[in-house]
């Protein structure tokens, strides 16, 4: 990657123009704008030509990382290959040419992409109908616990306004319940990771409306009480969620719906191929049990129909894959973690060393390196050092269980080359680490700039260009 | 086990790591998944097809949906798109890009995110932007839930039923849940008036009949009641129109779509939100921020994180996650291309265009103005003395997507620069001949 340090503000040039519009209307007859409605300030937009754009677009584009370029090794964000096609098919013109208001009778093929994908989806997780709406896993969270407020709702049943969440959960599981306008009750992990069901249970009452799980869970572990968590759950007359985030090792294998869940959220941008475009745009769609269908058209939480964009991509992969091939996605994708999470052990500190699914979690390196007057190498100091051999790093310093945690999952996706290289690095940067920890406080050193000052960067936050 | 193109290890490589696992079968990694969670059933979806045979299938259902001329808005414009945007967006190293959280190997997507910030705040006026919402809709519920966040002990919106139907009702929905009160005004300054608690007026600056409104003394009426005012606009209009900073709003929220994102059925678009430097703190989702690394080399990082989900969980200021970040790229490239002058002229040419159509189909007799004498810019509506479902069939039998209704029975029309006089006069043709 090679350092290019110009903004598209600092190549503008009055007079230059990157823009071709037709001439105006023969005839036509504007009214002026009213000088009360209209802008009184100078619009500061750049003023550059049509190859100034695309050389400084395509410079800023080489100094970054993606899948395309390198592996991923990115813990709960299944940084799976994206498949090609899938970006042809959404580009074709008789998709993208479509207004979301046209009438029924113009947008069939549109319609049939919808009702084959909730067809397909019901049939991987074993819900009944899915809402296309949410634009991310987040939005599908909110949607969710909306859908799981209705329910009680509509049942007179008021007083349900907590949800527990174990504490291993992802950020966006208490936020969004935040959001709902729900009360968030913590449960804790036990030692080895899990659930506690002795835990869960004196919180369990009248007040629950639910409880949000990741299974498996942010450390990859499958929450193996699931069983009895459900039944405590409904029994008590609450309903249970399912984060999709870590669905991937499923696909195929376990579907929610049978664990008893009774609300989910895909990410389509995980589990299903679709290109993360460095922060979205995604899509989080609903499903639901039967129970709860009734109410799945009425939160209106988006403009139109969701990301009609980034669903077609999914169900493109949804045909590649077929029923003979699905079932061996997550099967394959938890094979590459507990590989890579065995070759490493004697490296990195492995707290829970029972089988894992599509991810795992270590605590830091085992020997880090400290003596006498050096502190030791962290685990950002392993994920900066990372960047230089061309991976990019794991998930890091989550799930909050263990203060150095390096969550890694490689996905279905990466051959036993690829993660026989990470290995490698890895393995040398724990060298590394015990011999020079310095060295790595200091990483990255091959990239494009070194650790930038995030400190000054708070302080005096500087958000927009200025001239 | 056949071989799959998108699953890169042989029969070999899985045996290899197995065997360093230590056990002998994929099914073994499983031992933990109680047996009868275990799907046994034959998945019921299609057999798996070849690249070629998913492309036909999509250009078959593709060609099931009409392509047509679009003449309304309401939320979703047919600008046009230049062909240099989707050839920068499909690079892959912008597209399969993760969020930049490991800023070293992320500057190209940092810095096109610090850009469609400036961009935004150029736009808006205002001081700070964030890097994306999902889309306008939920901006502008953000910007409510940003209201009451911002105020002390206020709890009600007072909320412009000029705004698009499906803006009020996203509003509403996300409201519901978090018990914020929702006031919905024909009159915005009479209402806020009555309310006690306000923490917020939302109003658009171009309403859902098209016409630019005149938002004086909103300002004033807002933080006089210590409350904020937000609005919600089309960002391409803002080239023209006094901005939400001249107005004195304190939030501007909006859709990106209508800077050159295709219409693509509602998706994926992009929100955007503006605010003032005092409101900073309680913006939603991402924000890029400038610095310098050990060197001294320009550096762009995510910054103020202690606002979000992944730092603070239930008390973050959202739990907006993924946004729409390529789709901000999209709009940064378009806003590029465009430039300050190539902006004016979209909506000049746009409203030309929108004055001539409007004019004929009024000297056609069919129609009346019910807002005559107001300044509308590229979308208006007209009351029908016509049968509606026919004259919108025969627009629709011509290719023509026109003439949607609205709730009070008006008909709306939208013309952009793409359109042409032929297309114009086509339409009023078809209009004459009814």
């Amino acid at each position: 990657m090679k350092y290019y340090d110009k903004l598209i503000f600092e190549l503008s040039k009055p007079g230059k123009t990157g823009y071709s519009l037709p001439a105006a209307l023969a005839g036509g007859a504007a009214e002026a704008l009213p000088a009360g409605l209209a802008r009184g300030t100078a619009l500061n937009l750049p003023e550059v030509s049509e190859i100034d754009v695309v050389r400084h677009y395509t410079n800023l584009s080489q100094m970054n990382f993606g899948v395309d370029t390198g592996f991923y090794p990115l813990g709960s964000c299944t940084m799976k290959y994206n498949p090609k096609i899938n970006e042809e098919v959404a580009a074709m013109p008789g998709f993208t040419g479509l207004h979301p208001l046209q009438p029924a009778e113009t947008v069939k093929g549109a319609q049939t992409v919808y009702d084959e994908m909730d067809k397909a989806l019901a049939a991987i997780t074993g819900m009944k109908h899915f809402t296309f709406l949410p634009c991310a896993g987040a939005h599908g969270e909110l949607t969710g616990l909306m859908l799981m407020r209705e329910y009680h709702m509509s049942r007179g049943d008021l007083a349900r306004t907590k949800v527990i969440v174990p504490d291993s959960a992802h950020g966006t599981n208490p936020a969004s319940a935040a959001v709902c306008g729900l009360e968030i009750v913590v449960v804790k992990s036990r030692e080895n990771g899990l659930v506690d069901v002795e835990s869960l249970k004196p919180l369990l009452g009248p007040d629950i409306a639910g409880i949000m799980m990741t299974n498996p869970n942010t450390l990859g572990l499958f929450e193996r009480d699931i069983k009895e968590i459900a039944a405590l759950v409904h029994e008590c007359g609450g309903l249970l969620y399912y984060d999709g985030a870590n669905m991937n090792p499923l696909l195929g294998v376990v579907r929610p719906g049978d664990m008893g869940f009774d609300i989910m959220h895909l990410n389509l941008h995980k589990t299903f191929s679709t290109p993360h475009g460095g922060g979205g745009p995604g899509s989080g769609p609903v499903g639901v049990a039967e129970r709860i269908v009734p109410f799945l058209q009425i939160p209106r939480v988006s403009g139109f129909h969701g990301n009609f964009g980034i669903i077609l991509r999914a169900y493109a992969y949804i045909l590649m894959l077929g029923r003979e091939n699905v079932k061996m996605a997550g099967k394959l994708a938890t094979l590459g973690a507990n590989y890579i999470k065995e070759s490493l052990k004697d490296c990195y500190k492995l707290p829970i060393p029972t089988v894992c699914k599509h991810e795992f979690v270590f605590d830091g390196l085992i020997n880090d390196g400290a003596r006498e007057g050096v502190a030791g190498a962290t685990t950002l100091d392993v994920a900066k050092r990372l960047l230089d051999y061309g991976f990019h790093a794991p998930t890091i310093y989550f799930p909050l269980l263990f203060h150095q945690a390096i969550m890694i999952e490689p996905t279905e996706t990466e051959s036993l080359d690829t993660l026989d290289s990470f290995i490698d690095v890895m393995r040398k940067i724990a060298e590394e680490a015990a011999a020079d920890p310095q060295m790595l406080h200091s990483a990255p050193h091959n990239t494009p700039i070194g650790r930038p000052d995030e400190t000054t960067a708070a302080r005096q936050p500087i958000l927009k260009y200025t001239a | 086990m056949g071989s799959f193109c998108y699953f890169p290890q042989t029969e070999e490589d899985i045996r290899v790591m197995l065997d360093r696992i230590g056990v002998s079968s994929l099914d073994d990694l499983y031992s933990d998944v109680p047996a009868d969670f275990i799907y046994k059933g034959e998945y019921d979806l299609p057999s798996a097809l070849s690249e070629q045979q998913v492309r036909d299938y999509f250009e078959g259902l593709a060609s099931k949906n009409s392509r047509l001329k679009v003449f309304v808005g309401q939320g979703a414009y047919d600008h046009y798109t230049p062909s240099v945007i989707s050839y920068i967006t499909s690079r892959s190293e912008f597209l399969t890009a993760y969020t930049p959280y490991q800023c070293e190997i992320s500057q190209g997507t940092l810095r096109y995110i610090f850009e469609w910030q400036s961009m935004i705040c150029a736009l808006t006026g205002l001081d700070v932007a964030n890097a994306s919402m999902y889309d306008g809709p939920t901006a502008a519920a953000e910007a409510v839930r940003m209201c009451v966040a911002s105020t002390k002990k206020r709890n009600s919106v007072v909320v412009s039923a000029a705004l698009l139907p499906n803006v009020i009702d996203t509003i509403r929905t996300y409201a519901k849940y978090s018990g914020i009160n929702i006031i919905v005004a024909e009159d915005v300054a009479a209402a806020a008036r009555e309310v006690a608690d306000l923490a917020g007026i939302l109003v658009p600056s171009v309403n859902r009949y098209g016409l630019v409104e005149d938002l004086s003394g909103l300002a004033d009426l807002a933080h006089g009641a210590g409350a904020l005012l937000a609005e919600y606009c089309d960002p391409s209009a803002l080239a023209v129109l006094k901005t939400p900073a001249e107005w004195g709003a304190d939030i501007a929220v909006g859709d990106g779509q209508s800077l050159g994102i295709p219409l693509c059925y509602g998706g994926p678009y992009v929100g955007f939100m503006a605010c003032t430097t005092d409101c900073m703190r309680k913006l939603p989702g991402r924000i890029v921020g400038q610095t310098t690394d050990a060197s001294g080399k320009r550096s762009f990082v995510l910054t103020l994180q202690a606002r979000e989900q992944h730092i603070r969980r239930e008390k973050a200021t959202s739990n907006i996650c993924s946004n729409e970040s390529l789709m901000a790229l999209w709009c940064t490239v378009y806003l590029s291309l465009m430039g300050p002058e190539g902006l004016r002229k979209v909506n000049e040419l746009s409203h030309e265009g929108a004055c001539y159509l409007h004019d004929a189909l009024l000297a056609t007799g069919k129609f009346t103005d019910p807002f005559e004498g107001k300044y509308f810019l590229k979308e208006f509506v007209l009351e029908p003395k016509c049968d509606v479902a026919k004259l919108q069939k025969v627009l629709l039998d011509a290719g023509y997507f026109a003439a949607l209704q609205t709730a009070e029975g008006y008909v709306t029309f939208c013309v952009t620069e793409k359109h042409s006089k032929d297309e114009l006069d086509e339409i009023v043709n078809i209009v004459k001949s009814l």
